[in-house]
C-alpha cells in the first residue's frame, strides 16, 4: 500500500477545497441554511406536525441529506474529472499506485468534504429549529456511507463523462429530481398509495427515511432497509471502480 | 552495458483498429542516453506511454530492471519519470506544492532539500512560491521536469523536450540531461531531429509507422549517414572482380553490369581517383556513373517523405 500517495492525492484535493473555499464550503452551507429559515422558522410553523415532529425539524435530515449527496456526487465527480480533463491525469497512472488507493485518495477527500459541510449544516439548523439526536451512532453511520457512497458515485461520473455537459447531466437529470422527491420534505405516507409504491423504488427515500429515523426515532421504512440499501448501492459502485481501472476505460488508451 | 529496460514484441493496436506499434524489441542500457527519432506519428509517444503504464499494450512484454510493468508496476514505475510531450500541469498550485505532490504520489518521503536542489537547477528557485498560471511557458516546461524529478527516478523519459522550446531553455535543458548522467541516471528522449539527437544521444533508434528501422550507436551511425555509394554501369559485363582495382568495398551486381563502391564522404581519401585511375589502366570503359546516398539517408529521406 502506497500510503504516502494516498496522502498526497488526499491533501492535493483537500487544498483544492481550501483554495475555493467560498464556492465550496459557504455557498452551499448558505443555500441550505435559507431553506431552515423559510420552511422551518417562516413557513414551518403554519404547517401542522409529521409524525409528531414539529415541520422545521422534521425537514433538517433530509435537507442535510440532499446538500450531502449533491455534494458528494459534485466534489467526486470533479476530482477525477480534472485531471482527465487537463491532462494532468498521466502523472497519477503513472504513479507507482494502484486503482484502489487512487479512489481513496479522490473519494476519501470528497466524502471529508461532505461530511464537514454535513456538520456545519446541522449546526447551523440548530440556531433555528429545535434538533434532537437519539440515535447518534446511526446517524454518524448514515452520514459516512452516504458521503463515501455518492462520494463514489461522483468519482464514476467522473470518469465516464468526456466533456462538461455529461458530467452535469446526471447531477441535474437524475440525482436531483430523486433528491427532491425522495421526501425531504414530506413524510412519503401522505402520498396516494400508488405514488407511495413508486417512491419506493427511489434509493433516496431509504437515506432520508434511515437518517430522518436517527434523529426522531420515526421512519417511512425499517431503518435495517435503509442501511441495506446503501450499503448495496455503495458496493454497486465498488464493483463499477473496479471494472473501470481494470478495463482502463476512459482513463488508458 | 546491461539493459534496463527490455521491450518485447511489443504491439499496440488503438480502439479504431490502427496499428501504432509493430512487434517492437528493443533494448535500453543503463545510464545511457537514447534517442527516438521519427517523425510525427511514428508511435514514439504511444511507445513511452506503454513503458510509462498510460497505454496497455496488445501484445508483446516491457520489463524495467528485470519488473515486468504489468505485474510488477509498482517496482517499475516508482524508477521511471516521464515528462510528457503535452503541457500538463494543474495552473492554480504553487511550482513548490506542484513538485512536492509528485514526490509524495510516488511514495517518497518528502525531502525539502532535494526538492529545493531540484528547482535550482531548474532555474526555478525564486518561482517556487508562485502559481504555475502565472509563469511563462517555458519555466513550466520546467516545472513539469523538476515534477518528474521530484522522486528521484532512475530512468527519465523526456517526449519532445525541446519541440517549440526557445534557443536559452533548450540549452539549460542539455545542461540539466548532462548533469542527470554524470549521476547514472538513464534518460530516453524522443526528437524528430536529426542534430538534436547526434548532439546528445549515446545511441540512436530510428522509428517509423510502428517499427524500429535502425537502433546504433550515434557515431556509428553518423558515420553511415556519410556513406555514399559510387554506381559505375560498364560498357561490358565482367565474369569477376578483376584484381588490379586495388581498393576496399568494391563489389560486381546487376550481372556484371554494375560495379558499387561504398565511400566515406568525411574520410580524407575517398578512394575514387585511384579507382578511376585503377579502372582506365585495365582498361574497363566506363558507360555512365552515378552515388547514391546509403541506405540509412534513404531511410531518413523516406521518413521525411511520409510526413507530407
Ligand atoms: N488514443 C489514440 N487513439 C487512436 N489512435 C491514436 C491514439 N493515440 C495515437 N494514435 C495514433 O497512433 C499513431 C502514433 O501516435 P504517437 O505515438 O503519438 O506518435 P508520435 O509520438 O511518434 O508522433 C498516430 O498515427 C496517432 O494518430
Ligand atoms: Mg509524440
Amino acid at each position: 500500500m502506497n500510503m504516502r500517495a494516498v496522502a498526497s492525492i488526499y491533501h492535493a484535493e483537500m487544498a483544492r477545497t481550501g483554495r475555493t473555499l467560498m464556492q465550496s464550503v459557504l455557498a452551499p452551507v448558505i443555500s441550505t441554511s435559507l431553506y431552515f429559515v423559510v420552511f422551518g422558522a417562516a413557513i414551518g410553523s403554519r404547517i401542522e406536525e409529521i409524525d409528531g415532529v414539529g415541520y422545521g425539524a422534521f425537514i433538517v435530515p433530509g435537507l442535510v441529506m440532499m446538500m450531502i449527496l449533491m455534494q458528494s456526487v459534485s466534489n467526486g465527480s470533479i476530482g477525477i474529472y480534472f485531471p482527465k480533463f487537463n491532462g494532468t491525469v498521466y502523472e497519477i497512472l503513472s504513479a507507482p499506485i494502484s486503482a484502489f488507493e487512487i479512489v481513496i485518495g479522490y473519494v476519501g477527500a470528497a466524502a471529508t468534504k461532505s461530511l464537514i459541510l454535513g456538520a456545519l449544516v446541522l449546526a447551523t439548523a440548530a440556531f433555528f429549529v429545535p434538533l434532537e439526536v437519539q440515535h447518534p451512532l446511526a446517524m454518524l453511520a448514515f452520514l459516512v456511507l452516504t458521503s463515501l457512497t455518492f462520494s463514489l458515485f461522483g468519482f464514476i461520473i467522473g470518469i465516464w463523462a468526456d466533456n462538461f455537459e455529461q458530467l452535469s447531466v446526471v447531477p441535474m437529470l437524475i440525482v436531483t429530481p430523486l433528491t427532491f422527491l425522495g421526501g425531504s420534505f414530506y413524510s412519503i405516507s401522505v402520498l396516494p398509495p400508488f405514488w407511495q409504491t413508486v417512491t419506493l423504488f427511489n434509493p433516496v427515500v431509504y437515506l432520508i427515511s434511515g437518517f430522518r429515523w436517527s434523529f426522531y426515532g420515526v421512519s417511512d421504512v425499517d431503518v435495517g432497509i435503509s442501511l441495506l440499501a446503501v450499503l448495496g448501492f455503495f458496493l454497486l459502485c465498488l464493483i463499477i471502480v473496479w471494472w473501470m481501472f481494470r478495463t482502463g476505460y476512459r482513463l488508458k488508451t | 552495458m546491461s539493459s534496463i529496460i527490455s521491450i518485447k514484441g511489443l504491439s499496440k493496436t488503438y480502439a479504431g483498429g490502427f496499428e501504432a506499434l509493430k512487434s517492437v524489441d528493443l533494448d535500453i542500457g543503463e545510464g545511457e542516453i537514447f534517442a527516438l527519432l521519427g517523425p510525427n506519428g511514428a508511435g514514439k509517444t504511444t511507445l513511452i506511454g506503454v513503458v510509462c503504464g498510460l497505454v496497455t499494450p496488445t501484445a508483446g512484454t516491457v520489463t524495467v530492471d528485470g519488473h515486468d510493468i504489468i505485474r510488477d508496476f509498482r517496482a517499475t514505475r516508482s524508477r521511471i519519470g516521464l515528462v510528457p510531450q503535452e503541457m500538463s500541469i494543474d495552473m492554480f498550485t504553487t511550482v513548490w506544492s506542484s513538485v512536492s505532490f509528485s514526490r509524495g504520489l510516488f511514495g517518497k518521503p518528502p525531502d525539502p532539500a532535494y526538492i529545493e536542489q531540484v528547482l535550482r537547477d531548474l532555474s526555478l528557485w525564486d518561482k517556487k512560491d508562485e502559481q504555475i498560471r502565472t509563469l511563462s511557458g517555458g519555466m513550466k516546461r520546467r516545472v513539469m521536469i523538476a515534477k518528474a524529478l521530484a522522486h528521484e527516478p532512475e530512468i527519465l523519459f523526456l517526449d519532445e523536450p525541446t519541440a517549440g522550446v526557445d534557443v536559452e531553455l533548450r540549452q539549460s535543458m542539455w545542461q540539466v540531461i548532462g548533469r542527470l548522467r554524470e549521476h547514472g541516471v538513464t534518460i530516453i528522449l524522443t526528437t524528430h531531429y536529426i542534430e538534436e539527437a547526434e548532439q546528445m544521444a549515446d545511441r540512436v533508434g530510428v522509428i517509423s509507422r510502428g517499427e524500429i528501422v535502425v537502433v546504433e550507436e550515434t557515431g556509428t551511425l553518423m558515420n553511415k549517414m556519410g556513406r555514399k555509394q559510387l554506381i559505375l554501369y560498364l560498357s561490358e559485363p565482367l565474369a569477376a572482380l578483376p584484381a588490379e582495382l586495388g581498393v576496399n568495398g568494391l563489389e560486381l551486381s546487376a550481372g556484371g553490369t554494375e560495379l558499387h563502391f561504398d565511400y566515406d564522404t568525411h574520410a580524407d581519401r575517398t578512394g575514387i581517383t585511384t579507382l578511376l585511375a585503377n579502372l582506365n589502366r585495365a582498361g574497363l570503359s566506363v558507360r555512365d556513373l552515378e552515388t547514391r546516398q546509403s541506405s540509412l539517408e534513404e531511410i531518413f529521406v523516406d521518413l521525411v517523405g511520409s510526413q507530407s
